[in-house]
């Protein structure tokens, strides 16, 4: 690992001051993803802010049909928390699904989505439950969050602070993963909210997306049924030694078939 | 006193309280004063030509103590790293042996070949120089595949056809008239996809030169360090023998990966010579992918005739087995004598014939893994076998049953050189089926569909030949090492004994299981028993752990020399005890004087053997210490019967293992707890083979694709299932404890029972391992294509 | 540019000088001298290097040093020695659950994270899919499982 300068912040205000400051500054989260491509050398950071003492970037409220989760909130929080598995219990299962128990005891929500691995699990969330990512400078629908393979709309020195989670009527989440990382090759969630259905793909193409076509079918008839006859075409989808394209698409119509059976 | 801890009881493991408190002492764990780092420049191209390797930079960075190239090596007097088994053609010429130097000099042939090292104060300063390193390469066209690489251009330009020999084992003339002669013939082309073996610690070696006594040590997580001394030594030139100790302290794993003599271990002891620092070097994850020896990798067609009830009449292979950019260590004998002496398995088949042309490619070097030879050629009969039962519509059960050899027919002669000493074979079937409720199968088959899912049901009889083996044996096929063991049992003054063997355990448990043995014998308690393993300085000689062979051949040397023990203990005691030696009997720990009371324990032997008082020392010498070496008679046949049942689900190709049945003949048992574990730990790469683990190159660049955990497959806990084990027992009747072997038998026995399970649940003829959701998935979308054969 | 980071491992308060990209295991293995917890791979998944942080279990390999800063560590060496084992300790000796036991300390600081996150009942299901972060290659996790199903009973 190349070498850089350390900073732990004490606030939001304070990590926004010093990722001003340096050359070339990243934000240190939970650190699962960002830690081992420094390891591999893939990284150089001049400064690393820690944002894990950032008592503001933490916790779970659950109010007014809204859970709100902090950035800074691990993985194995969302998955315990009882809040979370009485609103959103699709939310707590997916948290619970992510790499392993001590990478959940780590791994942070805002980390997640602001490095948008084409393959992790929560962009799934955000888009599929139609969330509202809320940072240090504005809050930014979950629909425009993701931009691109490991882009969003955050802007240099932006930090994310919270995701708030509309509370749906009902979602679920299927994940089918990478035997060797964990991570999904496919992972779909559906979501019946009071703004429709969505379908929220990740895993499958080179960032998260939603499903229209099968948005449209639920939307009229939210039945595993109604989903027949419908395919993901495989164009455009990632294509690597685990899964080719054509099975990634079926994937993503077993994934969204099994999820709404679920619920439906 | 021992009843509880003998032969044959299950005994907690005396070396885990180390382990389980964080005290074992790995290499990683040992630190020389003042040492240096070594961090290896290693290729980026699988093929190239290094015009020029500028390296001013690297050697002004900071902390920088040597930057050493394959010419440094060359002009200190290193020498290449030896493959120590020769291997003649068909046609009787010497296989072709590439020279392979410890870094890579003019030329690099595989991606991850290391080419530099850079030692230095620190590892992070190492690593940074190495990047400074400015390499002009030339890239070359590079082949990894195995079946094209005799029509590639030359990897090695003295070697044409890329081929380093073409060997073949049978009787050709026999196995075409049987061919002529039978009622049906079965094809099947079979691929035995490469491993990497990921042992959970990675390589590491520290040599620490001592100017004062001229003496090098080398600790190195090594599964034979007597014989990586023997090679450092009268091969590569690293030291003389009586100047070199080598050490491998606990060692995390091995699996064949931790035999052979690699270039790390080679430049950080004479790295140590030439800067007199201490010199480690310690392998990342990355590393071990991209340059601990590979496994398998054959492709293979073979054909099985039969007559019209199904009786086996001949066998016929063709394999193509791919060794790498270099020969390892031991890479020669895997595909050949470890390989072709198997394929007669269980069966009574008269005629077999093998042909093998090894290759090179652009890949890291293939040797021994976990079965090494037994497992590719287990799979390939296993799976002809039952595609054959499958084409004549009988159960394969029935059919494997009817060609079975008998177990009145032992020692039974194979066409392929082995002559097999006892077994019980279908005893272990009829075990097997009676605990996978064979019969049972079909409602459960029936109960799944229900549930939308396919079940299968797959066998799998196996045997191997291990107990690695007689030296005249391997002398005559080309081993250019002996295959004995040695043992050293020092009984001390105050009646404790300390065993010293030539094996060595990274995980099998032989503190443990030796101290039994002994205890037994001896009539002492276990815990006055010190089993001492890995350090050349300590141990007299010895040749490792692999194929097996610790108990068989290694126990068999300490039985040996537990009995010159009792016999000299016996005329000490006969003298103290005023009568002849043939009058004393030793029994339970204690000396007696037969047909009267007067005795005397082992302890107040082993008390007088050093306090000689009142001792005839003109008879005999002060002391009780003695030596054995064994050489075995023959190699050791464990064999049994592997069923292995699954549920895919059809929608997305994903198998899930819902029983698996293992019955074993392992001879007796000495710890039934420890040969469990090790029946469990080779199922479960067995089943890594079959299901999850791919070793994937880039076919145009010849990058390592799953080159991490991120992207290799390793078995986890949630991959497997809680296996059901017993065992039959027919004892080896050439070895003094009647023990077979269990290290390798899971991993040989079980990738075709899972895949024979497969190809039932979905009904396909072929399917390459390993049978990931992806490829299930797609051989259930091109359907009965398949089915009809290609 | 070494900085001073003061930790609590095993009970007692330590503190060492550190370059910022010194990680955590690095700092157990070769400041402290703890060699009990070990590194596996450089891709976070072996777990190997599994230790308790704050009381639950991470991996030492994917966190700084300074991280650790006012943190509380406990490694293998501080949940029992011979004589005295955790109960998981015992049961993993007890049920063969280790060979090589490289995996072993990683695996046993792992096993009480899943017992302790499982206190209403611990089912074979639950102990292989929370070992997914842990990798053996030498037990097929038979025993593993079954020593921390034991040990759930104990502790």
């Amino acid at each position: 690992m190349y070498n850089f300068t350390y900073h732990r912040a004490g606030s939001v205000d304070a990590a926004a001051a010093k990722l001003a400051e340096g050359d070339d500054p990243k934000l240190l989260a939970g650190g699962m993803t960002l830690l081992p491509t420094m390891k591999q050398r893939l990284a150089m950071p001049s400064d690393l802010v820690d944002l894990n003492e950032i008592g503001e970037l933490k916790g779970i409220t659950v109010s007014g049909g809204t859970v709100t989760i902090g950035a800074m909130t691990r993985h194995a929080e969302v998955a315990a928390s009882a809040e979370v598995r009485q609103a959103i219990p699709a939310l707590a299962k997916l948290a619970g699904l992510i790499g392993d128990p001590s990478v959940r005891n780590r791994g942070t929500i805002g980390g997640s989505i602001a490095n948008n691995d084409p393959s992790a699990d929560y962009p799934a969330a955000v888009v599929g439950l139609g969330a509202t990512v809320v940072t240090n400078k504005r809050e930014i629908a979950g629909d425009d969050f993701f931009t691109g393979m490991f882009e969003t709309a955050l802007e240099d020195g932006e930090i994310v602070t919270a995701v708030r989670f509309p509370v749906p009527e009902k979602a679920a989440y299927c994940k089918f993963p990478n035997p060797a990382s964990r991570y999904a090759v496919v992972g779909v969630m559906v979501a019946k909210t009071a703004g429709g259905v969505r379908v929220a793909v990740t895993g499958a193409g080179p960032c998260v997306f939603r499903q229209a076509d099968m948005e449209k079918a639920l939307s009229s008839n939210f039945s595993a049924d109604a989903l027949s006859g419908i395919t993901q075409p495989a164009d455009d989808l990632n294509d690597d030694i685990h899964a080719s394209a054509a099975y990634r698409a079926s994937l993503v119509a077993v994934g969204a078939k099994r999820a709404v059976a679920e619920i439906a | 006193m021992t009843a509880e801890t003998g032969i044959g009881a299950r005994v907690t493991r005396k070396e885990d309280v180390r382990f389980i408190t964080g005290r074992g002492r790995y290499t990683d764990d040992i630190n020389g004063h003042g040492q240096l780092h070594a961090v290896f420049a290693r290729s980026p191209y699988a093929h190239a030509r290094i015009r020029s390797l500028n390296l001013a930079a690297a050697r002004q960075a900071p902390g920088v103590a040597a930057v050493l190239t394959g010419e440094d090596l060359a002009a200190g007097g290193v020498g290449a790293l030896p493959c120590g088994w020769m291997i003649h053609s068909r046609d009787g010429s010497p296989m072709k042996q590439p020279a392979h130097p410890a870094l890579a000099q003019g030329t690099v042939r595989y991606v991850g070949e290391p080419y530099a090292v850079v030692i230095a104060a620190s590892r992070e300063q190492a690593q940074a120089a190495a990047e400074l390193i400015d390499g002009d390469f030339e890239e070359l066209p590079a082949n990894v595949d195995t079946g094209s690489a005799q029509s590639f251009q030359p990897i090695h330009a003295d070697i044409p056809n890329n081929l380093c020999y073409d060997w073949t084992l049978g009787d050709e003339a026999a196995t075409d008239a049987a061919f002529a002669g039978a009622a049906h013939v079965v094809e099947l082309d079979i691929v035995n996809n490469r491993l990497i073996p990921n042992a959970i610690e990675p390589r590491a070696a520290l040599g620490d030169y001592d100017p004062g006594t001229d003496v090098l040590t080398l600790f190195t997580t090594s599964q034979n360090p007597h014989l990586a001394r023997l090679v450092l030594s009268a091969f590569v030139g690293l030291a003389p023998e009586h100047k070199l100790r080598v050490v491998s302290p606990d060692v995390g794993g091995g699996f064949g990966s931790k035999i052979f003599i690699y270039s790390e271990e080679t430049v950080c002891g004479w790295a140590s010579k030439k800067l007199r620092r201490p010199v480690k070097w310690t392998a990342d994850r990355s590393e071990a992918f991209l340059n601990d020896a590979h496994g398998r990798d054959h492709v293979t067609r073979a054909r099985l005739a039969l007559d019209a009830d199904g009786r086996f009449l001949g066998l016929k292979v063709s394999t193509i087995a791919n060794l790498g950019a270099y020969m390892s260590t031991f890479s020669s004998s895997i595909p050949t004598y470890l390989y072709g002496t198997l394929l007669a398995g269980q069966y009574t088949t008269p005629a077999i014939f093998v042909e093998v042309k090894a290759v090179f490619t652009n890949t890291t070097p293939v040797d021994a893994y976990r079965g090494a030879g037994r497992p590719e050629a287990t799979f390939l009969l296993e799976r002809i076998v039952e595609t054959a039962a499958r084409d004549l519509g009988m159960d394969p059960a029935a059919l494997r049953r009817k060609n079975m050899v008998p177990r009145d027919a032992f020692p039974y002669a194979t066409p392929v050189a082995l002559v097999y000493d006892t077994g019980d074979y279908q005893a272990c079937l009829d075990k097997a089926l009676a605990m996978a409720d064979y019969d049972g199968f079909p409602a459960r088959r029936e109960a799944a569909r229900a549930r939308g899912r396919l079940r299968g049901i797959g066998l799998s009889c196996y045997i191997e030949a291990c107990g690695l083996a007689p030296s005249r044996l391997a002398g005559q096929l080309g081993a250019g090492v002996g295959l004995y063991e040695s043992a050293e049992i020092r009984v001390n003054p105050t009646g404790n004994v300390t065993v010293f063997t030539g094996t060595h355990s990274h995980g099998q448990g032989h503190e443990t299981t030796f101290a039994q043995v002994v205890s037994d014998r001896f009539g002492i308690p276990l815990d006055q028993v010190e089993v001492v393993h890995g350090d050349t300085a300590q141990g007299q000689f010895g040749l490792g752990t692999y194929g097996s062979r610790s108990l068989a051949v290694g126990g068999s040397a300490l039985m040996k020399a537990s009995d010159k023990v009792i016999a000299k203990g016996t005329r000490i005691a006969a003298y103290l005890l005023e009568t002849t030696p043939d009058d004393i009997d030793f029994e339970g720990g204690v000396f007696r004087a037969r047909g009267t009371n007067k005795t005397k324990t082992f302890g107040e032997i082993a008390f007088a053997a050093y306090v000689p008082h009142n001792y005839p020392l003109e008879e005999l010498e002060p002391g009780l210490q003695e030596t054995a070496f064994y050489d075995p008679q023959n190699f050791t046949y464990p064999a049994g019967t592997y069923v292995c049942e699954v549920e895919v689900d059809p929608e997305t190709g994903g198998t899930e293992i819902v029983k698996f049945t293992a019955v074993d003949d392992f001879g007796q048992v000495i710890n039934p707890m420890i040969v469990e574990g090790q029946v469990h730990g080779g199922i479960a790469q067995g089943i890594g083979q079959a299901l999850l683990e791919a070793c994937r190159y880039d076919r145009e660049s010849g990058q390592l694709l799953s080159g991490s955990l991120m992207d290799y497959a390793m078995p986890r806990a949630d991959d497997l299932v809680n296996f059901d084990l017993d065992v039959v027992r027919t004892d080896c009747t050439h070895n003094p404890l009647g023990v077979k072997g269990c290290g390798e038998a899971g991993a040989i026995g079980s990738p075709p029972a899972v895949i024979n399970a497969i190809t039932d649940a979905i009904g396909v003829r072929t399917l390459d391992m390993p049978a990931t959701p992806l490829k299930v998935w797609t051989a259930m979308q091109a359907g009965n294509a398949a089915a009809t054969g290609s | 540019m070494t900085v001073k980071v003061t930790t609590t491992v095993n009970g007692g308060q330590v503190s060492g000088d550190v370059e910022p990209n010194t990680l955590l295991v690095h700092f157990i293995r070769e400041t402290l001298g703890l060699t009990g917890t070990h590194v596996g791979c450089d891709t976070s998944q072996c777990g190997a290097c599994t230790v308790h942080f704050d009381g639950v279990p991470i991996k030492s390999c994917t966190l700084l040093a300074l991280q650790a800063e006012g943190h509380d560590v406990t490694t293998i060496e501080g949940i029992g020695e011979p004589g005295h084992l955790h109960p998981m300790q015992a049961a993993f000796q007890e049920n063969h659950g280790l060979q090589c036991g490289f995996c072993t300390p990683g695996m046993i600081m792992a096993g009480i994270g899943i017992v302790e996150r499982n206190k209403g009942g611990l089912t074979e299901e639950t102990i292989r899919h929370e070992l997914e972060g842990n990798i053996c290659r030498c037990t097929g996790y038979h025993n593993i499982v079954k020593s921390i199903a034991a040990a759930a009973r104990d502790m």
